[in-house]
């Protein structure tokens, strides 16, 4: 790909040199692997092939479980038991595609705050930050959606919840939920598209994330130096990077394998610890459960769709200056989507000349109140509304505007950044000795 | 002379051309609109869901004090047969600080039965207080468990996130016993 100077695919056999000048197949997936990838890479940059793994995974199991589930009001929660209890390893599929889901959000979540640290998100990668923004948003729709389908108490309810943040858009709100809903209520219709797009949504998940690993090969990988591979020469850019197969493929599949084993142990021996009871209880549209709470993965966000109630002055100001057009409920609602959008605009907020947060004494701070704050957002929006929790969650809800909004605007201003190594290679030798040079066995 | 002829005349022809790029692809826009339409209005309720929309029901046999769930268009309709004791609580707090300000009397057709939808104006959970057992909340109404909004024996928010009081179905009473919902 352009950008880093490396060797290209040079059909050599008669057959090879048939298809290659009927269809450049060959060519694109040898210069997609042999990519030349900084060789500082650290374990942090492991997330990106668990996440391929997830999607995989994510397909695989949804294409069998589909064989055996019914979109049926009536059916759908009977159906779910039936490839619990009767479908040959049902009940491991339906675990795996469950807890799947809970992977794939581990590994986002790492991927995105490894971006957030080593400033991945920065020029040129600002492409590759917002196409992951949306595949991310797209996760999102697909997890809640996945989620409706076993048709119990909290499917039901949480949809109820979810579809009624829409309703709180003034004027039209209304009218897009009914839309949404295909009824004035969660019913048949609901359960129907969820279905059909709970089937789409990962399939242009894959298509996004083809375009993802496109924009970074433009670009070439960041790596913890966020210092660029030099490409002056084929030569010059060797000394920074090593190909992506078999190096880092042999790395990322150990780092596969550690995970899997936390994974499996999970899917084996506690398969319902991320789930929520109440879920195995048929869908009533007459009595919500007790206790409303969405899977942990979007309970940051759901701290922050909480977190602005109409005593909060903001939300007073607001309301007053729009003539109480944005009251409190659609304030958390844009609050909610306003926070992913702080994130995705995160390239245009920092400031920094510098790329990693290795080199930013007083980011690295900032960034760490911020990992602080993200815990913290979860574990309070499965609290109830209450004091004390809703000051714990106006406090970190603000954090996490602060930070993109004003902290990483002015940090570029205010911090005196350390000086980041010349090259990759300084780095590479810095932290693994001359001993060997640093080349690897050919 | 001729040279100027022919600099008009392809003046002449570039907004010709220019109109026609604009008229095909405003064609373009309204035949792509067109067709997407049917898709997303296939999305809005069928006929036979919105067919579903009246419900009649007898109250015969509804003591006062007790209070009635039934469905109608896929969401709960509390009907509370109030006694003289809630009525009075009701009216009493017409010119309280609310929410929601609305006096009890324009809540009600008869002010024995109190007809609502019951689902939370905030983000959609059914509140509890139907039940005999239920929590009723503050204003002995009812009260939603999902993020602590309280409701008076008028269905009106008093305290909470909700924004708007529960809200009055379109409802007749055919006669004394029966009502039509919808």
């Amino acid at each position: 790909m352009a950008g880093i100077p490396h060797d290209h695919y040079e059909p050599k056999t008669g057959i090879e040199k048939w298809l290659h000048s009927r269809l450049n197949v060959v060519g694109l997936l040898y210069d997609t692997l042999m990519i030349p990838t900084p060789k500082n890479l650290n374990w942090m940059w492991i997330w990106g092939i668990v996440l391929v793994f997830c999607l995989v995974l994510q397909i695989a199991t949804g294409v069998v479980l589909v064989m055996h589930y019914t979109p049926h009001v009536d059916l759908a929660f009977a159906s779910i038991e039936h490839i619990m209890r009767d479908v040959n390893g049902g009940h491991m599929i339906r675990y795996m595609h469950m807890n799947g889901a809970s992977l794939f959000f581990v590994a986002v979540y790492a991927h995105i705050f490894r971006g957030l640290y080593y400033g991945s998100y920065k020029a040129p990668r600002e492409v590759t930050w917002i196409i992951g923004m949306l595949i991310y948003l797209l996760m999102m729709g697909t997890a809640f959606m996945g989620y409706v389908l076993p048709w119990g108490q909290m499917s039901f309810h949480g949809t109820a919840v979810i579809t009624g943040l829409f309703g709180a858009i003034p004027g039209i709100g209304e009218a897009i939920q009914t839309w949404l809903l295909g009824a004035t209520a969660v019913g048949q219709p609901a359960l129907n598209r969820f279905f059909s797009l709970h089937y789409l949504l990962p399939f242009v998940i894959a298509g996004l994330v083809i375009v993802h690993v496109w924009a970074f090969h433009s670009t070439g990988n960041n790596n913890p130096t966020g210092v660029e591979v030099r490409r002056g020469s084929k030569a010059e850019a060797e000394k920074d990077t090593l190909p992506f197969w078999p190096y880092f493929v042999i790395k990322d599949i150990f780092a596969l394998a550690v995970i899997l084993v936390v994974f499996f142990a999970i899917v084996g021996f506690m398969p319902n610890y991320l789930g929520h009871p109440d879920n195995y209880i048929e869908a009533n549209p007459l009595a919500t459960p007790a206790h409303i709470v969405p899977e942990w993965y979007f309970l940051p966000f759901y701290a922050i769709l909480r977190a602005f109630t109409a005593d909060v002055w903001a939300v007073q100001f607001v309301s007053f200056i729009t003539g109480g057009i944005i009251d409190a409920k659609f304030f958390g609602v844009l609050a909610m989507f306003g926070a992913i959008a702080v994130m995705a605009l995160a390239p245009w907020l920092d400031t920094s000349s510098v790329r990693s947060g290795r080199y930013r004494p007083m980011f690295k701070w900032w960034f760490a109140v911020l990992c602080v704050d993200f815990m913290v957002l979860m574990w309070v929006g499965a609290r109830p509304a209450e004091f004390p929790y809703d000051w714990i969650s106006l406090i970190a809800s603000a954090y996490w505007f602060a930070y993109f909004l004003v902290i990483l605007p002015l940090l570029g201003v205010l911090e005196k950044p350390d000086t980041p190594p010349a090259t990759i290679e300084d780095d590479f030798k810095a932290h693994y000795g001359k001993s060997s040079d640093a080349t690897p066995a050919e | 002379m001729s040279d100027i002829l022919t600099r008009q005349q392809q003046q002449a022809d570039e907004s010709r051309r220019d109109f026609l790029y604009y008229a095909t692809a405003g064609a373009a826009v309204v035949t792509t609109g067109a067709a997407i339409w049917p898709l997303i209005d296939s999305m809005n309720p069928s006929a036979d869901v919105s067919a579903l929309a009246v419900v009649d029901i007898d109250l015969e046999g509804v003591e006062p004090g007790s209070r009635i769930t039934l469905k109608w268009k896929g969401k709960p309709v509390f009907i509370d047969h109030r006694t003289e004791e809630r009525i009075a609580q009701a009216r009493a707090d017409d010119d309280a600080p609310m929410i929601d300000p609305e006096p009890d009397a324009e809540r009600v057709q008869r002010p024995e039965w109190l007809v609502v939808i019951g689902v939370c104006t905030h983000l959609g959970c059914i509140p509890l207080g139907q039940g005999g057992s239920d929590p009723t909340g503050d204003w002995n109404g009812w009260f939603c468990p999902c993020h602590g909004s309280h409701y008076d024996t008028s269905g009106r928010i008093r305290k909470g996130p909700a924004p708007r009081n529960l809200d009055v179905p379109p409802y007749e009473f055919v006669s004394d016993t029966l009502v039509k919902i919808g």
